[in-house]
């Protein structure tokens, strides 16, 4: 089944139902607790969220700053453990750091002693390929995220944007049958990361990629997803599950449609009550003289 | 554009300038000593110091004694520089000897080392080895505490696409830990060298052997006022190639 249909699928149940289920998953991620131990005690980050995600299929994760997104990321790939429940890729547990998984991080990655060329050949290097086949191979992923001409150039010599391009490639470069994204945008202006949007949706539609993103922006999330997941505050659970019915394929000009208004708004009329819990909490923990 | 702007935005104007200071500097100094105003047997003029220089690479041997302290420093340099490494490695891989160490390996760093000298010379006797060793114990502290600071200053978000890449502990060290640690180790290098130096000089002055260090000693015991200056311009002339050579190393270790 194609990642529309899939889509379509679970669209009818979507709203109220509390698992986010697709048919056929790649990834699944099955009641997932996880808590840290903080000075105030026992924290819940994630309680018991489900999910999963079918071949091809791209899904957003949205939630209010502190639910527990970043700890999901961690989680799936396999950084941190989790104290209950189970994340498989293709039926196989993960423990640990999978080869299916590619991640690609909020902060700025690239490898500042390397050349774009050797920053994304990184992964072709540690799997052995030969020096000439690694470069051709990775020449392919700079040019997909359309930075031909810079591969000689070191990350201090480009701008953010590109030089998340390059993490991006190098990420691209395993071949990960899943790419897991945290915030890779969120440093970056506004206008940038529209424009870089628009080349994820277009590598997204060139490779089919699976696709987990993770992000605090509405208008990313709905330009880029098949279904959105939007999370609870503290503890981090399945609030709701949207699916997107924009056409594809999509560029960041859905951004002015009447459609596209009308699922921000859904997602914001969910996100507004989590995040103005998540800002009561930051407030009360200002007036006890706390850091949030 | 005019031509003083012209000048102004030149490439070559901070060399011309920097050069020109010292020749007027100098300029400064042959004044005064030729006035009379400083005693010529505290401070010659520079104009005799220069002179002096043909006497010392004919007669005193200068440019083999040269060699000799080049050499020393570049064996210590070497030595000090893999131990050191090595040793900031373990510090960082292993939590408990770093909690266990650090602190003295910080107090060693600032101790003066030099003052040993009389134990090494029974140990290795009057010889380059006693040099050696000595430019290896000063430098070595500072290397280990900052190859440790680099290391464990590298950002944990490099740290983490290592991880998800399933690196090897061992891939991890060599592939990102040590190149992201290379600009702090480096710091570490030029400071652990510049005590070395110092000692090796120190200590050949203090024993009365070896190259460079013998020769101030030499020239000092004759009252050969600008024939010591003309020798301390030799050990200038190592510290520059030492120098020289880390910033050649640091450009081919990590470009960027």
């Amino acid at each position: 089944m194609d990642a529309t249909a899939a889509a379509t699928a679970s669209a009818t149940k979507s709203g109220t139902e509390r698992s986010a289920a697709a048919p056929d998953p790649i990834l699944s991620v099955d009641r997932l607790v996880k808590r840290f131990d903080t000075r105030e005690g026992l924290v819940t980050a994630v309680d018991g969220l489900s999910l999963t995600v079918a071949k091809g299929e791209f899904v957003g994760v949205i939630g209010p700053s502190g639910c527990g997104k970043s700890t999901l990321f961690n989680v799936i790939g396999g950084l941190i453990e989790a104290d209950e429940g189970t994340v498989t890729v293709a039926g196989q547990p993960v423990n640990g750091p999978h080869p299916a998984i590619g991640m690609l991080f909020q902060d700025e990655s690239t490898f500042p002693w390397r050349t774009v060329i050797d920053n994304v050949a990184f992964p072709l290097e540690i799997a052995h390929v030969p020096k000439a086949e690694r470069h051709d191979r990775a020449r392919h992923f700079v040019r997909l995220v359309g930075l031909d001409g810079f591969e000689k150039r070191y990350p201090a010599e480009l701008s953010g944007g590109m030089r998340q391009r390059v993490s991006m490639a190098r990420t691209l470069a395993a071949q990960p049958e899943i790419m897991l994204m945290d915030e890779p945008f969120a440093a970056l202006d506004e206008q940038t990361r529209l424009l870089l949007g628009d080349k994820l949706l277009q590598i997204q539609q060139e490779l089919r990629q699976t696709t987990l993103l993770i992000t605090h922006s509405i208008t990313e999330a709905v330009q880029l997803s098949d279904r959105i997941l939007v999370m609870t505050y503290r503890p981090g659970k399945v609030k709701r599950m949207v699916t997107i019915e924009l056409p594809r394929p999509r560029s960041s000009e859905i951004v002015s449609s009447d459609e596209f208004g009308h699922y921000v708004a859904r997602i914001w009329s969910d996100l507004r009550e989590e995040a103005t819990k998540g800002l009561r909490d930051d407030e009360a923990h200002l007036l006890r003289g706390q850091h949030p | 554009m005019s031509s003083a702007t012209a000048i102004a935005r030149s490439p070559a104007l901070p060399f011309v300038l920097g050069v020109g200071t010292l020749v007027v500097a100098l300029a400064i100094l042959e004044l005064v000593v030729s006035l009379g105003l400083v005693n010529p047997f505290v401070m010659p003029m520079p104009t005799e110091v220069f002179a002096a220089l043909p006497r010392l690479i004919v007669e005193e041997h200068a440019f083999q004694r040269f060699l000799l302290t080049a050499t020393e420093a570049l064996t210590a340099g070497l030595l000090v520089a893999i131990v050191g490494i090595a040793a900031g490695a373990l510090l960082y891989r292993f939590v408990l000897l770093r909690q266990a160490t650090e602190t003295w390996v910080a107090a060693a760093a600032s101790a003066p080392t030099v003052l040993l000298y009389p134990l090494f010379l029974v140990i290795f006797g009057r010889n380059s080895a006693t040099i050696v060793a000595m430019g290896f114990v000063a430098g070595l502290a500072p290397i280990i505490l900052k190859t440790l600071e680099g290391l464990c200053t590298t950002r944990s978000v490099l740290i983490n696409v290592g991880r998800s890449f399933n690196l090897t502990p061992s891939q991890q060290f060599r592939k990102i830990l040590f190149p992201a640690a290379l600009p702090t180790i480096f710091v570490g290098l030029r400071i652990g060298l510049i005590f070395t130096m110092l000692n090796i000089v120190g200590v050949e002055f203090l024993i009365n052997f070896g190259g460079l260090g013998q020769l101030i000693n030499e020239m000092a015991d004759r009252y050969d006022i600008p024939g010591t200056y003309a020798a301390i311009l030799f050990v200038v002339l190592v510290s520059v190639l030492v120098f020289i050579l880390i910033e050649r190393l640091e450009r081919w270790l990590r470009p960027e």
